[in-house]
């Protein structure tokens, strides 16, 4: 047996189908999620090859790209919207896949339910027509993004054809620093990298901080690992994992549990385990951050000031300023904010909500800012209405919508106006990404919270204990 | 979807010289409602293209008439962010059959190749003198040749080689796809399914 595998090497060969010579491997895919968005081509081309899904039991479909975060419960207003949601219900009917629509009890963004439901395992390989699967990575699974072509390939046989990733390990030794969440490491290391650092690679986060982080904070993470241009990132599973995922609906049970866990103990990277690239950080070089810039590596920690230019956008870097209505040298501290945004499969969960509770908690909402706090699932909602969170955010004059995507990729009504400034806990800050014309700023939920709250970028440190 | 197999395209190119051009300025998020693959073209770009009052935005490239041809050239890490192959489609759609970059990103690149739109990737050198020639001369014809694997500007002597797989390449080269080849192998992927753990 080798002793020089990493983990992503250990789970990608034992998901291997066949190897095409002078071309890809052939994946086998344990589990497919589907959603509204990227799935009507996909199961056009089925319906004229004349194929059905080949295993319904390996799919999970749910609704939440185009969905409206108000009034779930009345028929959708927008025409198109109505169409594409309408479309998936009958598709996954005539091909017998689950279909969590829309008011169902487990609906929810595809990234947030696939580890509530334990549909996401270590050692699994999972994809979706959606770029942030790099989310379920969290668990030690190989899960990545892939395009309507392939969402087709993967319904019909189970199987993408891939070209085998290089691999990163990227490892953060130390403690963080107050007021320093899983959402600043990640962007601290896209910061560093540029927005396309990683192409090419599948990310390993390895050190302290990976360890400590809850599994929530490393869904954050490795969701944020596409921002750098890795198709994934993945962490090892440990005790926390497993705590996470007992019991869940789609997780084994009794002896399949027990045969589960067999595997899932052998899935770390060896000792000597060859990386094609790695990095080191220290956690007490990251404070927290924010992004100024057109893209999620255009980020700088708040203490600092515009740069000149950032690594991988040289030429760019003026147009995205001016897009932006900053300038170089300036601090973001004090720039005035017009929308704040709490969700997405990035920090849409109950652990966020949680933070931005503890920071508004005893103040109310700035007059000049609207807020959309969006959960990322109707569980989400549930929990934080259960243990008192979401009555907190509520008497500091916030309300509270219900789950779905929306302002993340503002394919709903849930758009920020052209011009203005919205701090996000999304993942894009994309030119338009938030509405066409909306200018974005990345940053943690607590530092949203801080935002909202005062009406601009401010230190959230001086809120927590 | 079948695709019109690509061998030597001999054509003009658009260039856009940005870098980290992302799959929401190709196709905004607004656009991908519909259910079918088409009139994705029209929206390519959107946003560079037109103003809010849909008016034409006079400077951007592919609003000016002096640039014309079915190969896009662009800046580096060209399609960096979302999944959608709405991107790949709306660039096929709008008529281009091949994009010439010194980077890509990665999802974007598959779902150009699992679509017939063919990503050359060139050195950032070449591509500079590629920018400068086409500015010269925007008719300039630059020659994508995918037999012999070779990207060329013959009136100004500049020429590179580019990579793909050699299964990638069989497939453009006929217009298949890689459900055909999966399809045939079905036996095999069902008894692999048997042994899975979960």
């Amino acid at each position: 047996m080798e002793n020089n595998l990493t983990l992503f090497d250990k789970v990608w060969e034992s998901h291997v189908v066949k190897r095409v010579s002078g071309g890809p491997d052939i994946l086998f895919i344990d589990r497919h999620l589907v959603h509204e968005v990227t799935s009507p081509v996909a199961f056009q081309g089925m319906k004229e090859r004349n194929i059905k899904v080949l295993f319904p039991d390996r799919t999970f479909a749910t609704a939440d790209h185009n969905t409206p975060t108000i009034n779930q419960h009345l028929p959708v207003k927008d025409p198109m919207s109505a169409n594409q949601l309408k479309t998936l219900e009958k598709n996954t009917k005539e091909h017998d896949v689950s279909y969590w629509g829309l008011g169902h009890e487990k609906n929810g963004i595809v990234h947030v339910i696939g580890p509530e439901n334990g549909i996401t395992l270590p050692g699994a390989t999972i994809v979706c027509g959606d770029s942030h699967t790099s989310t379920h990575g969290a668990f030690g699974a190989i899960a990545f993004g892939i395009g309507t072509s392939e969402v087709e390939m993967v319904l019909s046989t189970q199987c993408v054809m891939q070209m085998k990733p290089k691999k990163m390990r990227i490892n953060i030794d130390g403690s963080l620093k107050k007021g320093v969440t899983p959402k600043d490491v990640a962007l601290f290391i896209i910061s560093n990298l540029s927005t396309s650092g990683a192409t090419g690679y599948f990310v390993e986060y390895s050190g302290d901080v990976f360890s400590n982080m809850s599994m929530e904070g490393r869904m954050t993470v490795c969701n944020l690992s596409i921002e750098m241009g890795a198709r994934g990132g993945m962490i090892a599973p440990d005790k926390k994992t497993y705590e996470f995922l007992k019991e869940k609906e789609f997780t084994p049970k009794g002896d399949k549990w027990e045969k589960a866990m067999e595997y899932w103990s052998t899935l770390y990277s060896d000792e000597s385990a060859i990386f094609d690239k790695e990095y080191m950080f220290n956690a007490e070089n990251i404070e927290p951050m924010i992004t100024y810039g057109t893209n999620p590596g255009m980020g700088i920690g708040l203490s600092k000031k515009i740069p000149k230019s950032a690594p991988g956008g040289e030429n760019s870097h003026a147009k995205s300023l001016n897009y932006m209505g900053f300038n170089d040298g300036e601090s973001m501290v004090g720039k005035k904010i017009d929308f704040v945004f709490l969700g997405s499969c990035t920090n849409g969960r109950a652990e966020d909500f949680r933070a931005f509770a503890k920071v508004v908690k005893g103040y109310q909402k700035s007059k000049n800012v609207t807020a959309l706090l969006v959960p990322g699932s109707h569980f989400v909602a549930k929990e934080i209405r259960k243990n008192g969170v979401a009555k907190t955010i509520e008497e500091a004059g916030f309300e509270i919508r219900e789950p779905g995507c929306s302002a993340c990729l503002a394919m709903n009504d849930d758009k920020v106006p052209a011009g203005k400034y919205a701090i996000s806990t999304s993942n894009r800050n994309f030119e338009g990404r938030q509405g066409p014309g909306s200018r974005t700023l990345l940053a943690s939920p607590i530092m949203v919270a801080a935002a909202a709250i005062t009406g601009k970028i401010t230190d959230p440190r001086k809120y927590i204990d | 979807m079948a695709y019109e197999p690509f061998t030597i395209l001999k054509s003009s190119g658009v260039p856009l010289p940005i870098e980290n051009v992302d799959t929401d300025q190709i196709i905004p998020a607004r656009f991908l409602k519909a259910t079918e693959r088409k009139g994705f073209g029209d929206n390519l770009f959107r946003d560079w293209r037109y103003n809010q009052d849909n008016t034409v935005i006079k400077d951007f490239v592919l609003n000016n008439p002096a640039y014309k041809g079915k190969i896009l050239v662009s800046g580096k890490n060209f399609g960096s962010g979302s999944s959608r192959e709405h991107a790949a489609w709306s660039i096929y759609d709008y008529g281009f059959r091949c994009v010439i970059s010194s980077f890509f990103a990665d999802i974007f690149k598959n779902n150009c190749l699992n679509i017939g739109v063919l990503p050359v990737k060139v050195e950032p050198a070449f591509l500079k003198d590629l920018f400068e020639i086409i500015y010269e001369n925007p008719s300039t014809k630059i020659m994508v040749d995918l037999p012999s694997q070779l990207v060329s500007v013959e009136e100004n002597n500049l020429a590179a080689s580019f990579e793909i797989s050699s299964y990638k390449k069989n497939n453009l080269l006929n217009g298949f796809d890689d459900i055909d080849y999966l399809l045939n192998i079905k036996n095999e992927i069902n008894d692999f399914a048997k042994k899975t753990l979960f």
